[in-house]
């Protein structure tokens, strides 16, 4: 079972990974455009479309990933402090209650929206047009890991009420990554435990030097 | 079951809030649509509060909701809800988000911050305070360009607060700074929040980004000269740094000359390089030394070459807007510097100054520097040099994809101080005169201990301030859109990490995850809000709201205060993204009533959300400080710390209030 969810979460990881080095793309794109604009005086009409269209499926394909890193904002005031099984139940009730429907309705609807748009073909309105419904198909197929993803966190939640601690998920680059922080710039713990004389508390514990 | 405290409050929040709601359904005489839509929004601030993933909770009530709005029409609900999702995907203020938040994770890991600390600290050592000044300045800096508030936080937890221990800082001081620096960076532009706000409220970014440059500058000078006047006042709370911790040591190359000669770097390095002396010293390395003293006077004689130029062509159209412009910046930023001025600066010698090169608020974020103006007026040049500058201490000038824009608006600045263009005016005159006069200062002044100061702040300072100008000059002068200046901006970031030796495979893949980790998180909470306000929208809440408020006959600033004040109370509960995803959809159709500028109105909702990063007890700032503190750094001193520059944003928000041309001025001017 734990395996089946990790192999869940590997490929939601791999395919939002996938997507996110759209952003050396579009950084290179845009520098370029910019440059040729300005230097070469030679703009592009379609390179704001293509922006977009990198834009939209970079993000939407990285949902799932970020879910499966328990990366989505949460509202943290009162979570933190409940215990894991109190956190399970509270997520599991929501995860039917509001997470399945929209993500299912979202994909389905994602679905017929973008086989309309296969069906005739739809493309962007510019002088060189881009064909517009393989960017629709992001939404059904965003849709789809998330919901798959979500399901692994069903799994989840109900394994975390019966063990009363979460499931170890996989590790994942962190945006406060103190311990390589610390490395970055050259800190050891010993270094800020050794602080701890200057810190001289005033009230509190009687100044342990 | 013991309940914690934290858990009280949060509970009682809701329960006020599920009561009040309750109140108003029974008294109500008559429930309709609107009634369910505000029964919705109570409904969302409890299920947010309750910890589920926010993007979802706002998807899936608002998709029941929008079932109800519709009477159960589900191919409708259907159709909404896809529309709402590829509205998002299609946004194009929103494309700024990845590559803006990519920009800030490559310049992160740069790593400059070690090197910026030290720099400015020391050349800042004479100011009272000088640490927690530093602290400050290589926060505003630093969370300016990456706007990461929990990266710049923990950074400066490991590097500043043990130099402030070490040197007898009071704890309280010392967290207060680092907390309150390492949250400007959500404020001063280019940042996300501002783009959020933008792309939600149909203001454009470009105003904003104009409109948010001085509050923020305000607010990061506030800091400044509170930390200031406090040091002045309770030297025991921030003792100056003993002559030791201001010791320079010079290069062995330089030392001979120094001690040979004279300790004047100029005229010492020029009798070195002709002199019969035998130093031992290679000629190629005081030709080096020599190049990067004399960065300020070239950078000095290219401006006022180029604006001699510019002033005595012949105008026409192009000119003459652009003159318009540039002076509207160098007017501006002569007026933020004085908000910086530091007591007893020789403020005048600098502004002076100012107005040849283009960083200007660089100069008076180095005047603090020395006791002149004269180290101070250098460093202005040195920033506009550096981009240029090919045997810079720096081989890779940072900024160099970027460098054009501000290139170009530095060109006019100094010839348009004046007002008319018969050949040299008089204003070009006065100009180069007060520049020359400083610069014959500088040199006066520059020792060579300076002069090592002068090439750290060269390699760590100029580059991340460049790269600032560079993206938020092109912005607002209209050269480029917030996107483009965006990804030229991760550019930069990514010729700054390889000129820092700092980047490889394993830093650019981790950026990138981050980046999309990050750009999933806030676009799907678009997603999640695009589906939840067209439900509100059709359930009819707005029109309640608005004919509730109008039922009350408030007045603008009663208006205007209340609503700050909900926002401020949100801010404990709610995180930024969600209030202004959540929240101004709602406040925005209001503001028409009252006549407030959505603009206006922006700024002072990104100052107020500021305060939610230092206000107790969910401030995320505190968290990360107390992380990376010795053990016996308690929250309560940090959160002690915060409390006083929490009263400064407030005054802030003042300060902005009544004085809106702070923030409107520039947007005026730029936009009319």
């Amino acid at each position: 079972m734990q395996q089946l969810l990790l192999r869940v979460d590997r490929l939601s990881t791999w395919l939002g990974q996938l997507f996110a080095w759209l952003i050396v793309a579009l950084t290179l794109m845009i520098t370029w455009e910019v440059f040729s604009r300005y230097a070469l005086n030679n703009p592009h009409d379609w390179a704001l479309d293509a922006q977009i269209m990198m834009y939209g499926s970079l993000f939407m394909m990285a949902g799932a990933y970020t879910l499966s890193k328990n990366g989505h904002v949460r509202g943290d005031v009162l979570y933190g402090f409940f215990m894991p099984r109190t956190q399970a139940t509270l997520d599991l009730i929501l995860y039917f209650l509001f997470f399945l429907p929209g993500v299912v309705a979202m994909t389905w609807a994602g679905w017929n929206f973008a086989n309309e748009a296969l069906a005739i073909r739809e493309s962007t309105f510019s002088a060189t047009p881009l064909p517009v419904y393989p960017f629709k198909f992001m939404i059904p197929l965003a849709g789809g890991m998330l919901l798959l993803q979500g399901v692994v966190e069903i799994v989840r939640c109900v394994q975390c009420i019966k063990a009363g601690e979460w499931p170890s998920r996989e590790q994942d680059v962190e945006e406060v990554d103190v311990e390589k922080l610390k490395a970055m710039v050259h800190v050891k713990d010993e270094d800020i435990y050794g602080l701890d004389k200057y810190v001289a508390p005033p009230k509190l514990d009687g100044g342990t030097k | 079951m013991k309940i914690r405290k934290e858990l009280w409050f949060g509970f009682i929040l809701m329960a006020m809030i599920i009561a009040g709601t309750a109140l108003m359904l029974i008294l109500s005489p008559k429930i309709e649509n609107g009634h369910l839509g505000l029964m919705m929004l109570a409904l969302v601030v409890v299920a947010i509060m309750l910890g589920f993933p926010t993007a979802f909770t706002l998807m899936g009530m608002g998709m029941i909701f929008t079932w109800i709005a519709y009477e159960e029409n589900t191919s409708k609900t259907l159709t909404l809800m896809v529309q709402s999702a590829f509205k998002v995907m299609g946004n194009d203020v929103l494309i700024s988000i990845p590559l803006f938040v990519f920009m800030g994770y490559l310049v992160e890991r740069a790593n400059l911050i070690e090197k910026l600390f030290k720099s400015l600290h020391l050349a800042m050592a004479r100011v009272p305070g000088s640490l927690a000044v530093a602290t400050l300045f290589t926060c505003a800096v630093f969370a300016t360009a990456t706007g990461i508030v929990g990266a710049v936080v923990t950074l400066m937890g490991l590097l500043a607060l043990p130099q402030m221990l070490r040197g007898g800082y009071d704890v309280r001081v010392s967290a207060g700074a680092i907390t309150a620096g390492g949250c400007l960076g959500i404020l001063i532009p280019p940042s996300v929040m501002l783009i959020v706000y933008g792309a939600t409220a149909g203001v454009s970014v470009v105003q904003l980004y104009a409109g948010a440059f001085f509050p923020g500058i305000m607010l990061a000078g506030l800091y400044v000269v509170y930390v200031i006047v406090l040091a002045k006042l309770k030297p025991h709370l921030m003792p100056p740094l003993s002559a030791a911790e201001r010791f320079v040591p010079l290069p062995p190359l330089t030392e001979p000359i120094s001690s040979a000669i004279s300790n004047v770097a100029l005229p010492a390095l020029l009798r070195a390089l002709k002199g019969g002396r035998n130093l031992n010293v290679p000629t190629g390395y005081i030709l080096k030394q020599l190049g990067v003293t004399l960065l300020p006077a070239l950078l000095f004689a290219l401006a006022a070459g180029l604006s001699w130029h510019v002033n005595t062509a012949p105008l026409d159209d192009d000119q003459r807007a652009a003159m318009a412009r540039s002076a509207a910046t160098a007017q501006s930023d002569a007026s933020g510097g004085g908000l910086q001025a530091p007591p007893g600066g020789e403020k005048d010698n600098n502004a002076g100054s100012v107005g040849l090169a283009e960083p200007p608020s660089s100069g008076a974020l180095a005047e603090p520097a020395k006791e002149g103006g004269g180290l101070a007026e250098p460093p202005t040049e040195g920033a506009a040099k550096e981009p240029a500058g090919a045997d810079a201490g720096v081989k890779e000038p940072p900024g160099s994809g970027v460098q054009e824009p501000p290139a170009a608006g530095s060109s006019g600045v100094a010839s348009t101080v004046s007002s008319e263009r018969t050949p040299p005016t008089r204003g070009f005159w006065i100009g180069t005169g007060v520049g020359a006069l400083s610069l014959l200062g500088f040199y006066a002044l520059l020792s060579f201990q300076r002069l090592e100061i002068f090439k750290m702040l060269l390699s760590s300072f100029f580059p991340l301030l460049v790269l600032i100008l560079a993206v938020l000059g092109s912005i607002v002068m209209g050269l480029a859109t917030p996107t483009e200046a965006a990804a030229v901006g991760a550019f930069g970031g990514f010729l700054l990490a390889v000129a820092y030796r700092q980047f490889n495979m394993t830093v650019l893949k981790e950026s990138v995850f981050l980046t999309a980790k990050t750009s999933a998180m806030v676009c799907w909470l678009f997603v999640g809000s695009a589906i939840f306000s067209a439900a509100f929208a059709l359930l009819g809440g707005q029109e309640l709201v608005e004919r509730w408020v109008m039922s009350m006959n408030l007045s603008k600033t009663e208006f205007l205060v209340l609503s700050q004040v909900i926002i401020f109370i949100l801010g404990w509960p709610l995180e930024w993204t969600e209030i202004i995803v959540i929240f101004m959809p709602i406040f925005i159709p209001l503001l028409d009533n009252f006549g407030v500028d959505p603009l206006f109105f922006g700024l002072l909702v990104a100052l107020n959300l500021q305060t939610a990063f230092l206000s107790p007890p969910v401030a995320m700032a505190a968290f990360y400080l107390k992380g990376v503190s010795p053990p016996h750094v308690t929250l309560n001193q940090i959160f002690a710390g915060m409390l006083p520059f929490m009263g400064i944003q407030i005054l802030a928000i003042v300060l902005l209030y009544q004085f809106p041309a702070i923030g409107l001025w520039l947007p005026q001017v730029l936009y009319k």
